[in-house]
């Protein structure tokens, strides 16, 4: 399946060239046009066109559909034999915010102490990160940088709430080129009852009895409900800052928007014990809940499904969190959700794997979930969840153009991205990897 | 007594304890208890042969453990049919880097030279795991130690036979090996313990050294074992026999290539050291493994005759892993070496399938070369490729049928066959869940009735609540604990 098959060499060096002029371009006032003709667009908003173009003006999707209308001056890509489709969003990572997992040093993913709700991802994304352009030659267009949302951490910080998640584009010279939203959600990261955790100060596993770690997990609980209640009298406080005298506290200021319900709070939780409890608070509270993690999000489904809860997955291949689970369980518990009425979407949890969130969708696939629900769980849901669907995740007029040109069914580990877009430009698939690979191919065979 | 003497009769002492444990738990369904395999013909698939390309339509017969016929077969009258009209049968995955099936921790981590300790002394067929593996496809595993010491313990390739004692797991006739690890995990670059004095070596430079001085030693006490023999062959009498030990013993065996290396690797210096050195001593290194960077020293590889056993796509989990690149496997398989995916995890291992898939894109490989990098290849690796890794007549009823090409996301696997029988079969598997679920139900029911009986009888007072999830430790721990 050499690449050559379906699209002339000379062509992809023109691509290569072009993306130099339009990345070089990509700030100033007015971006270039496009037009992808003759292209299978899956728009995931109604069914595939055949033999389609998709016009890209101004760094958004003019048109779409068959017989549009192609403005003079477009550079046009002929995706004869090829299709089109949103690019995927990846809402949890660590992209940017942590860069060799083992180094402490290039690891800005969770901060010290319990509560943080005003420290924001955007604020430490690293834009020449190496992360950034080998993600994307995978088909990821735009992701969920989540402080506190795991990953390698080398001192095993954990907090109660972890800070604000930034939606970011995978291109940009700057932070404020790759910002989509700088404060898209708040990371909460609820407590669990750990009768066995690993001690990082003597890499060793500490054992303690049950009663006492549930009395932690109550404390923990306890002093969240007490923060998210200041918060709320904040927030009040804040309505009529002229009638009440009262002192500055970024942090709670930082809550407001999660009190008001305008922004979501993003609960990492994967236990049943955890999920039930986390579900009942935000409820209480009227806080918006999205769910990261739910491992064992079946065993809940219907209080998701009643309280309208939407889960981020954990990727599908990894291993059943009990032992005397069936051994599929993480791949059909996408397909239960769906069928229980919870709205899912998949993310990698992770920066170096983040790649493999198309083969995650597509293992749930093979486990009874539709195919288009899971492009659409990890490209419109994600958006949607984020509050981001009328930018996102679909390929319908006036929506950012974030798009892949493929060769094939994105989800599947065997196809390639061909075109990327970002914003409308034209981005490059080249990557440290690709150059790598491209110098030690013409290495001269080494004398012996 | 040699070694290998040693180790059946360790085997045989493991096979008396483990046969109790195994006999005390019900053997799976699919896991045939009789002595003698079955007849069995895969009907009308698509046979990815591996060896000789792929053919449609074929039969295959399985006899004896062994497969008897490819092509189009009539069908015995003993025969027990599997229709596989529209499904793809390609060989058992051989995973050449697994840590499965191992009771405790993978690291003997106080020395740098831990060559006295044996994974095979540590089989736990009770590993769930296994199972999993199973119903990924892999059949046969090279099971071996962490990465914490320069020359780690020795390895044993198993096959995934599930419900079997753990003695029965070895794959018989299989060269037993050794781990040996270079870089940033024997020189405790990630994992050191705050406190405490530090391990030698702690440089690359001491990595090569340790190895070089155990060698140095097993050279001298090979030489010493050889002069006693010589003396003692030519009829002297009153010879003393040189101290045994055990920590040299296996050095002597790779000296005498009689045990396998395989050596955890990262980077281009370090791959090209272990080479040096060993051609210093002359001694063959049989894999290296992970080697990411051996896409940079690819024709030193090749010329050395050493296998690659790498990632598919991983990369940038520590300094080592920074320059690692998902076109390793195919670079290196163009410049001429041996190269098979392996998983490290047992997660990952459970669709290895899909792993070597990703060479075809990163690379170029054809669809028969980025299967072999799963079966023929691993089985070459492990020298064990007379047996299994193509479909071929004469070799071990080692298969997998997916519903699907398994080169494919989208590909499941329906039954895995290791020796001619059915060790998973993913229908009885899903049939069986209900009856599973009913049994742990009532065994939680007996276990509460128990407890309320002793607590009426009086005769615990104020015992411990039991945790009633099973709690883990976080992630990045598992990570630390790991061998990549």
């Amino acid at each position: 399946m050499n690449r050559s098959s379906v699209v002339p060499q000379f062509l992809l060096t023109g691509v290569s060239l072009l993306v130099f002029a339009a990345n070089t371009a990509a700030q100033s006032a007015s971006s270039s046009d496009y037009a992808i003709t003759h292209a299978n667009i899956y728009t995931l908003a109604g069914t595939p066109i055949e033999d389609g173009s998709v016009v890209i003006h101004d760094g958004k999707i003019a048109a779409v559909g068959q017989g549009v209308t192609i403005p003079a001056g477009a550079q046009v890509i002929d995706a004869k034999g090829l299709r089109v489709y949103p690019g995927l969003f990846d809402s949890v990572t660590q992209m940017g915010l942590s860069e060799i997992s083992a180094v402490s040093a290039s690891v800005d993913t969770t901060e010290s102490g319990q509560l943080n709700p005003d420290v924001v991802a955007a604020t430490a994304v690293l834009p020449s990160s190496m992360h950034i352009p080998v993600t994307r030659a995978s088909g990821i267009t735009e992701v969920l940088a989540v402080p506190a949302s795991g990953g390698f951490d080398s001192r095993g910080e954990k907090n109660l709430i972890g800070g604000q998640a930034s939606a970011i584009h995978m291109t940009g010279w700057t932070v404020e080129d790759m910002l989509l939203k700088r404060s898209a959600a708040m990371v909460v990261d609820w407590p669990d009852v750990e009768t066995r955790s690993f001690d990082f100060s003597t890499l060793s596993i500490k054992e303690k009895p049950f009663a006492d770690a549930k009395k932690e997990y109550d404390k923990k609980v306890g002093q969240l409900a007490d923060y998210i209640e200041q918060a709320r009298h904040y927030a009040a406080a804040l309505q009529n800052p002229a009638d009440v005298s009262f002192s500055r506290d970024v942090k709670l200021e930082a809550l407001a928007p999660v009190i008001r319900g305008e922004m979501p709070v993003l609960v990492f939780a994967d236990h049943t014990r955890q999920i039930r409890e986390a579900v009942e608070f935000c409820n209480k509270q009227k806080l918006k809940m999205v769910l990261a993690g739910g491992e064992e999000a079946w065993k809940v489904k219907d209080l998701l499904r009643s309280k309208s809860v939407p889960v981020i997955l954990r990727p599908t291949l990894g291993a059943p969190p009990e032992e005397d689970d069936p051994y599929d369980r993480q791949l059909t518990q996408p397909a239960e959700l769906t069928a229980a009425g919870v709205k899912i979407a998949f993310a990698s949890f992770d920066n170096s794997f983040a790649r493999r969130l198309g083969q995650g969708a597509a293992n749930a696939v093979s486990h009874g979930l539709s195919p288009e629900e899971a492009l659409k769980a990890v490209t419109l849901y994600p958006a949607l969840f984020l509050g981001l669907d009328s930018q996102l995740g679909t390929v319908e007029t006036g929506k950012i153009a974030n798009l892949i040109v493929t060769n094939g069914d994105p989800l599947d580990v065997t196809a390639e991205v061909r075109y990327l877009f970002i914003k409308g430009q034209l981005t490059s698939t080249d990557n440290k990897q690709k150059a790598l690979y491209d110098k030690y191919t013409n290495r001269p065979k080494a004398a012996h | 007594m040699n070694a290998v003497a040693k180790r059946i009769i360790l085997i045989f002492l493991l096979s008396v304890a483990a046969g109790s444990v195994a006999s005390a738990k019900d053997a799976p369904a699919n896991a045939a208890a009789s002595d003698a395999a079955p007849v069995i013909l895969i009907r009308n698939a698509t046979v990815l042969t591996v060896s000789h390309g792929t053919l449609e339509k074929s039969d295959i017969l399985i006899r004896d453990g062994k497969i008897a016929a490819v092509g189009t077969v009539k069908a015995p009258v003993d025969a027990q049919i599997i229709d596989a009209t529209g499904q793809f049968v390609m060989p058992g995955i051989i995973d050449c880097h697994s840590h499965i099936a191992v009771d405790g921790n993978v690291n003997e981590g106080s020395v740098s030279v831990s060559s006295m300790v044996n994974i095979s002394d540590v089989l736990n067929s009770d590993d769930i795991s296994i199972y999993r593996d199973l119903a990924g496809g892999v059949t046969t595993a090279n099971i071996l130690h962490g990465s914490a010491n320069s020359i780690g313990g020795q390895t044993v390739v198993i096959k995934l036979r599930w419900g079997q004692p753990a003695a029965k797991l070895p794959f018989e006739g299989a060269l037993p090996g050794i781990k040996f690890a270079l870089g940033e995990n024997p020189k405790r670059s990630n994992l050191r313990a705050p406190s405490g004095p530090d391990r030698y070596p702690i440089t690359r430079m001491g990595v090569e050294e340790t190895i070089r001085s155990a060698f140095t030693e097993a050279r001298d006490y090979k030489k010493s074992w050889d002069d006693y023999n010589k003396r003692v062959a030519a009829g002297e009498k009153n010879v003393i026999a040189p101290r045994r030990d055990l920590r040299l013993d296996p050095l002597v065996e790779v000296l005498e290539g009689k045990r396998y290396v395989h050596a955890h690797c990262y980077r281009e210096d370090e791959i090209l050291m272990l080479l040096r050195v060993a051609r210093e001593f002359g001694f063959h290194v049989q894999t290296l493994q992970h080697v990411l960077e051996g896409y940079k020293v690819a024709d030193e590889i090749a010329a050395a005759g050493t296998g690659a056993s790498t990632f598919s796509d991983w990369w940038a989990y520590k300094v080592e892993a920074y320059d690692a690149i998902p076109y390793n496997a195919a670079l290196m398989t163009r410049r001429g070496v041996v190269v098979s995916i392996n998983s490290d995890d047992a997660a990952e291992a459970t669709h290895l399938n899909q792993e070597a898939a990703k060479s075809i894109v990163y690379g170029g490989l054809t669809h028969d070369e980025a299967l072999k990098l799963v079966t023929l290849n691993p089985a070459i690796q492990l020298g064990i490729d007379k047996r299994v890794g193509s479909i071929d007549v004469g070799k071990d009823g080692d298969l997998v049928i997916y519903n699907h090409d398994p080169l494919s996301a989208y590909a499941v696997a329906q039954k895995t066959l290791i020796d001619g029988r059915i060790y998973f079969d993913r229908e009885k598997d899903i049939a069986g869940r209900a009856a599973l679920e009913q049994e742990k139900k009532d065994l939680l029911e007996k276990a509460r009735k128990r407890k309320e009986e002793e607590k009426k009888s009086g005769e615990k007072k104020g015992e411990e609540e039991k945790p009633e999830e099973t709690p883990k430790p976080p992630s990045a721990a598992a990570t630390q604990d790991g061998a990549r």
